[in-house]
């Protein structure tokens, strides 16, 4: 019995004795019986006589309510109304997703006048229509009560727009010469670049500085020196054999993670007939999301990063591995190094570090390997970063020398993520003329002098040129809510130019693309891209090198314990902190929700906190309630008390801490008092910021709550949910799984008979459609846009820190991460990630308990949930062997008749039931009042209206008439979704070509899900599941492991 | 006895060839009288002048065949071919452009021009009344309430007479009675009262809830009084001219402004049958379009929109819960469902009221009993079985509910 390979939790893992009870209970919490058996039943908080009395209250208030006069309602059509717009009928408009310099392009749905969901361009060749968590949640920014909602001069409202730019007219005037700067985020929109020059020409002496919150300034000026261009080149992880990655999250957060994944994963399918794959090695610190991905991992100090790059080029260099500490890693790196050696060509390495010379030295490693022209394209440059951190130094030196006369600020927000904020403070306090066109107000804003919000990007035009050549256009879905102006209108009225911004964009792409034709179809397709660039690449340029790895090597040696910073998935730099729907997607890693918290390794943790994670009650006692011990940080004179979650993966000697969090409270509700800001932890050394230091940990008595999800879900000990497998053993036996699943389900008639004779209950017929989903395992990163874009799609209620922590979440889909290998051995560590949703099970074990019938089975295969029949019982949600559904415990989206109809009211909550808020509902899906269960529909509105179009169009159903949201927005495609019952469907062939690895999760209670797994298959030696484990309850696992323990400190 | 049988044959098989014959023409006219309602009714009507001429008697104006194709088809043609009845017309009707409708086909105008003629002759309607279908059931149940009632008292009266024998024949024989109890004491009274009143009570009241929310018949008084009986059925505009969106979408769409005017700046008085509201009031229908011109902002003496426009705020008379989805374009567009099925004969009625109760029993009933376009929509090609099914005759057609039209999340999500 190969039980408890895969832990979610240490409890899991121990078996523990609150894992055993979690998996009795379907609901954490107790029922609210208070003291029923000891005081009987007349003398408990409700007792009968009471109880009789509420329901004759309430039957009589709700005939009494009911038996009012029906609300008369108003139906108001158009004047004049526009050919397109149809009142229930969604447009969709081509724009691109604008935050900071990243620019996706994107399709956003609107449907009558409201921009309601976002989708990737599939018309773009890089995004090929991938999004991220943060593109699908920008829809819900537009709506976000606590934007700016007019220009503003010393905090008082200005009535016009012209009385705004007299004021600040006047006092750039005023300024006799002192130099007016334009601080903005990376700009890469060609014509925005026009607008700004024109108006620095205006203003002599002025200039443009960028600057971004994490900067990418030591690959810039690594380049600059290698290559001879400032610039980052493109990397095409698609014909990478070998991809080697130096704490680079290029799945989650490095610069362009939609494209790096649509790369990636292409060369991560496994094919059945010639199954191979690329692989993935991952030096890094800290737990991250790519690295949860890798095939082998090595963890090492981020002050190590150097010496590993440095090692790593001395090993290719037919030198030996030196400089680096612990066995492990030399020997990865010799095994990397072979490895690479044997792909020249075909092989890349990229580096997550900020300092030059690292940067340096691993660009002498991709030339050393062939990298350039054939994985690495320099033909069309990534623009999205562009600031250079000693320009952003400089420009804070001269504001504190007074030497700035005016300052404009654009999407920057250094009074928050600058690592030496104080000192842009003071700086901005010496600013004559200060102006703001941030959207909210921020950090930043809050200190200017005027204030302009600028538009969403879905309110505006514009372009942008996220990767040279490849150009997207944006145009506004929704007038402007707020008397809000773009900054480029501003600029353009500033620097004396009567045009519109709109009409200056059109002019600018008019004339560039030939006509108004030209210009109109590039506006519908969203973008333009001229042919590929033959991928050619500058001369490399080693003459840096040698200085490179001395600096290196004389860097100083990090002390006891280093911290490292990170950016989450979802909120990544903090910019959308206040997005509701970002907060409360789990971490990938942690699954902890609402929070930024130290990471740290178990023997870490043991030492400091003595928490034993293998010993059951030791790792109950930190596991099991949602208060963590807290921890103060010192770095340097700085200082920050935050909560741990011990971590298996971490570098023994490294802690990380999420940067993004601790936002101001005018930034709105759901950012207010979430988690502290770690900016100010990063270090400047002179050319560029570094995002690790040495810092000394003290035991703090602080209590956090940290909202982790981890637990909320059991399997009850059921097994197996997920199946992984080596591409080894694959190869060798490619029969490994299905012949696992025949075995197991021989007494039941086997694979074939399995589903008419592993059961009493008769079989329904399936006519016409039966919707199936394949997910391949190998394609799943967790990085949760599918998570986000369920939550648009769906109406899925947001519900605070309060409820996660009571385990109210209510997200249809969740990502489930298990770990596999041996605790406190970080390198054994092995991740695995699952979506799991609903199952649509054939046989349903929640449709047989539903007293009311509230949940049953559809002739297509769906599981249905009728809001509306529902009672509330919840005995579906705690007889389903998945735990997918979801529990509405109050009016979290404001669905009641009865305003005001909560107890449960947090701040976020009361955010989504704003009317502002409310406008990003979907008006096809019904929004769920207090009490009863929801789960996913397969996106049953999607399904019914491309049904429909097929049946108007007088034609059978096509894979692309039906999308699920989840599907969509997976940039890896890593989800597959259609009617199996046609053979040439998508979904169909999925399964059928890829018959070897698929599976059903716990296929043997006879559930018949209509979702399927394909294996995860690992391009390593070992699986650690199946190597650690093969004992049943492996009581103390870390005994087990063969280099258990040496790690300790 | 053979000789018999045969003339009964053909005597059967006559009769089936006349209905045959009968439902052929009956279908065909039908067909006219859409393409009539789809094509021409926005500025023809049969018996009267609208934006274009009254159409009846067009046959017997224009006799030549192929120039009235030619003219229907392409008018401008026809026109600068010089034709002096044609051009004649057209002076006459002050140059007003036609449409030209090049893709009909022969038999399609064959069919509005039998359409036109039938529609001619026909005599004006006898209007049933629609109270009068409904009184003999109302009298029927009258007459069992007092049969009941009567019933009831018989069986009272027998009780009484059978008790006051009883004592009777009680002191007769000597056994001791006892105090008569009066009826509105007796128990057994009481009891029988109670289950009564309980049953006849619980009835009412979950008739009365089940009733909760519905609101058939419901017919608002609207900010304009519209009266569909003079667009679509006197001047028989289609439906869909107008509620364009139940072919496209979700919605029908009470239609924008601009379409209103389409017509209505031509047509600026209403001449025709005098109009009356619900309560017995007369409407004075020029006095409706100006209130549709105060709300255009149209100006008919200067014949330009001249004020500032408004919206009309009409009140929404079909309202369903917000957990039903309901798609028009899937019932009129793929299920080619008449309007008529849900919203009653809106030709007929002055103002609109709500015609059924929208309730999900109706819902459902019509599920189960409309056939789907099965075999003419390639969309249920892959539906093999019921095609298998329908061609060995185990089935003879496929309804609503056989491809699961009421389950639940066909319209709850």
């Amino acid at each position: 019995m190969e039980q408890k390979k895969y832990w979610q939790s240490f409890g899991e893992l121990n078996n523990s004795d609150a894992f055993k009870k979690n998996a009795q209970d379907e609901f954490k919490e107790d029922l609210p019986f208070e003291n029923f058996d000891a005081q009987g039943l007349s003398d408990a908080k409700t007792p009968r006589r009471d109880f009789l009395k509420y329901v004759g209250f309430s039957t009589a208030a709700a005939a009494v309510a009911a038996s009012c006069e029906i609300p008369v309602k108003k139906a108001i059509p158009f004047i004049n109304r526009p050919v397109d717009a149809v009142p229930g009928i969604a447009n969709y408009y081509a724009t691109t997703y604008i935050s900071g310099g990243d620019a996706i392009p994107v399709v956003a749905k609107v449907r009558d006048g409201r921009p309601i969901k976002i989708e990737g361009n599939e018309l773009s060749s890089w995004s090929r229509g991938g999004t991220t968590s943060q593109v699908q949640a920008s829809v819900l920014d537009l709506y976000d009560t606590a934007r700016l909602r007019f220009p503003m001069a010393d905090g008082k409202e200005v009535s016009t727009f012209d009385a705004f730019d007299k004021m600040v007219g006047d006092a750039l005037n005023g300024l006799g010469g002192a130099p007016v700067v334009l601080l903005t985020s990376t700009i890469n929109s060609p014509s925005s670049k026009q607008v700004i020059s024109e108006f620095l020409a205006k203003y002599p002496g002025s200039r443009h500085v960028q600057y971004d919150g994490v900067s990418y300034s030591g690959m810039l000026l690594a380049n600059e020196a290698t290559h001879g261009k400032r610039a980052i080149p493109s990397y095409q992880f698609e014909n990478a054999k070998v991809i080697v990655s130096l704490g680079a999250d290029f799945l989650g957060t490095w610069l362009n993670p939609v494209e790096f994944s649509k790369g990636y994963s292409k060369g991560r399918k496994v094919d059945a007939q010639h199954p191979s794959m690329s692989k993935h090695y991952q030096f890094e610190s800290m737990l991250s999301m790519t690295g949860a991905n890798a095939d082998e991992r090595f963890t090492h100090r981020p002050s190590e990063t150097g010496a590993v790059a440095a090692a790593l080029l001395g090993a290719l260099n037919g030198q030996g591995v030196s400089g680096v500490t612990g066995d492990k890693l030399k020997k990865g790196i010799e095994k990397v190094a072979k490895d690479l050696a044997a792909h020249k060509g075909q092989s890349l390495v990229v580096c997550g570090s900020n300092d030059v010379n690292v940067q340096i030295l691993v660009n002498a490693i991709n030339e050393a390997i062939g990298a350039n022209g054939a994985v690495i394209n320099w033909a069309s440059p990534l623009q999205n970063r562009a600031g250079i951190d000693a320009d952003m130094a400089k420009l804070v030196e001269d504001m504190n020398a007074g030497a700035v006369g005016a300052l404009l600020i654009q999407d920057a927000n250094p009074a928050y993520d600058y690592f030496d904020a104080e000192k842009f403070k003071t700086g901005l306090k010496k600013v004559r003329v200060s102006v703001s066109f941030n959207e909210k107000m921020d950090e930043t804003t809050e200190l200017c002098k005027y204030v302009l919000p600028a538009n969403h990007f879905l309110e505006s035009w514009g372009d942008a040129e996220h990767k040279a050549g490849y150009v997207s256009l944006v145009q506004p879905t929704i007038s402007p809510l707020f008397k809000t102006r773009q900054w480029q209108d501003t600029l353009l009225k500033w620097s004396g130019n009567a045009t519109t911004y709109a009409d200056y964009h059109k002019n600018f792409w008019t004339s560039r693309l030939g006509g108004s034709d030209n210009f109109n179809k590039a506006l519908q397709d969203g973008v333009i891209e001229s042919a590929a660039a033959v991928m050619g690449f500058p001369s490399f340029n080693g003459a840096g090198v040698a200085a490179a790895a001395a600096a290196v090597a004389a860097a100083k040696k990090g002390g006891k314990v280093e911290v490292v910073l990170y950016q989450k998935p979802t909120i990544g730099d903090g910019r959308h902190a206040n997005n509701p729907w970002l907060q409360e997607t789990p971490d990938p890693i942690t699954r902890a929700t609402w929070d930024n918290y130290v990471m740290m390794s178990p023997a870490m943790g043991k030492a400091m906190f003595d928490i034993d994670i293998s010993n059951p009650s030791q790792s109950d006692n930190y596991e099991a309630f949602p208060e963590k011990p807290a921890v103060i940080v010192k770095v340097g004179n700085k200082t920050v008390d935050l909560p741990v979650l011990l971590i298996p993966g971490m570098n023994n000697d490294t802690i990380a801490i999420a940067v993004g969090y601790g936002r101001s409270e005018k930034i709105g509700k759901a950012a207010a008092g979430v988690g502290q800001n770690v900016y100010q932890l990063a270090s400047f050394n002179g050319t560029s910021v570094l995002n690790f230091a040495d810092a000394t940990l003290e035991k703090s008595t602080s209590k956090f709550k940290i909202a982790t999800t981890q637990t909320h879900a059991s399997y009850e000990g059921r097994y197996e949910v997920v199946k992984e497998l080596t591409l080894a053993e694959y190869v060798k036996n490619p029969t490994k799984i299905l012949d696992g699943r025949k075995k197991e389900l021989e007494p039941w008639g086997g694979l074939e008979n399995y589903d008419k004779d592993g059961t009493l209950y008769p079989m329904f017929d399936k006519p016409g459609i039966k919707w199936g989903m394949s997910i391949d395992m190998n394609s799943c990163y967790g990085c949760g846009a599918c998570v986000v874009a369920c939550t648009a799609e769906n109406n899925v209620s947001v519900v605070g820190k309060s409820e996660v922590l009571r385990a109210h979440d209510m997200h249809w889909l969740r990502i489930d991460r298990y770990f596999a290998g041996d605790v406190n051995d970080p390198e054994s560590i092995q991740t695995v990630f699952q979506p799991m949703l609903c199952q649509h099970c054939d046989n349903a074990p929640c449709e047989n308990v539903c007293p009311v019938a509230a949940t049953n089975h559809s002739s297509e295969g769906l599981n249905q949930m009728t809001y509306n029949r529902c009672i509330g019982t919840r005995y579906c949600a705690n007889n389903c062997p998945y735990k997918v559904r979801r529990f509405n415990w109050a009016d979290y989206t404001g669905a009641d008749s009865f305003s005001g109809n909560q107890d449960e009211s947090s701040d976020v909550i009361m955010m989504m039931n704003d009317d502002l808020t409310r406008m990003v509902l979907n008006p096809d899906v019904t929004v769920r009042s207090r009490g009863v269960i929801e789960k996913c529909s397969f996106c049953v509105q999607r399904l019914q209206e491309g049904k429909l179009t097929a049946k108007k169009q007088d034609r059978p159903l096509e894979d692309k008439d039906v999308k699920t949201a989840c599907q969509q927005a997976c940039s890896a495609d890593a989800i597959v979704f259609g009617n199996v019952n046609n053979s040439a469907s998508a979904v169909s062939k999925h399964r059928h070509d890829n018959m070897n690895r698929m599976f059903y999760s716990l296929e043997q209670i006879h559930v018949l899900p209509n979702v399927n797994y394909l294996a995860k298959v690992r391009n390593t030696d070992k699986i650690s599941a199946h190597e650690q484990f093969g004992a049943p309850h492996a009581a103390a696992p870390a005994a087990e492991g063969a280099e258990g323990g040496g790690a300790h400190h | 006895m053979i000789h018999y049988r045969s003339i009964a044959k053909k005597l059967v098989i006559s009769f089936l060839l006349l209905t045959v014959v009968c439902f052929d023409q009956q279908v065909f006219a039908q067909d006219g009288k859409a393409l009539f309602q789809q094509n021409c009714a926005s500025c023809h009507a049969v018996s009267k002048n609208l934006t274009g001429p009254a159409l009846a008697g067009i046959e017997e104006r224009v006799t030549d065949k192929k120039l009235l194709y030619a003219w229907i088809r392409n008018n401008q043609a026809v026109l600068s071919s010089g034709n002096k009845y044609f051009t004649d017309l057209y002076n006459q009707w002050n140059k007003t452009p036609m449409n030209a409708f090049p893709n009909l086909t022969d038999e399609e105008i064959a069919a509005m021009l039998t359409y036109i003629s039938t529609e001619a002759n026909k005599k004006p309607e006898v209007k049933t009344d629609a109270a009068g279908a409904a009184a003999p059931e109302a009298d029927n149940s009258l007459l069992f309430g007092i049969l009941t009632l009567i019933l009831a008292i018989i069986v009272l009266v027998l009780m009484q007479v059978n008790a006051n024998l009883k004592r009777l024949s009680d002191e007769k024989e000597g056994v001791p009675s006892y105090e008569p109890v009066p009826f509105y004491r007796n128990k057994a009274y009481i009891a029988l009262f109670a289950v009564i009143l309980f049953i006849i009570g619980g009835y009412y009241t979950i008739m009365g809830a089940i009733g909760l929310g519905r609101s058939k018949d419901y017919q608002p008084e609207q900010p304009i009084y519209y009266s569909h009986k003079v667009h679509a059925g006197t001047n028989q505009i289609n439906c869909l001219y107008c509620h364009g969106g139940a072919q496209e979408g979700k919605h029908a769409n009470i239609p924008s402004l601009n379409t209103c005017m389409n017509c209505h700046m031509a047509i600026n008085e209403y001449a025709g049958e005098k109009l009356y509201r619900e309560d017995g009031t007369e409407v004075n229908g020029t006095e409706e379009i100006k209130k549709l011109y105060s709300y255009t902002g149209w100006d008919p003496d200067q014949k330009k929109y001249a004020n500032e426009p408004k919206p009309i705020e009409w009140v929404k008379i079909h309202n369903l819960p917000d957990h039903v989805y309901f798609n028009h374009s899937q019932h009129v567009k793929a299920g080619q469902v008449a309007c008529q099925t849900c919203h009653g004969e809106v030709q007929n009625m002055g103002e609109v009221y709500q015609f059924t109760d929208l309730s999900m029993g109706w819902c459902v009933n019509c599920h189960r009993e409309t056939k789907v376009q099965f075999t003419d929509n390639k969309f249920y090609s892959i539906y093999e079985k019921f095609h298998n099914d329908l061609k060995n005759g185990t089935l003879d057609s496929v309804t609503v509910e056989r491809i699961g039209g009421t389950e639940c999340q066909k319209c709850h999500y």
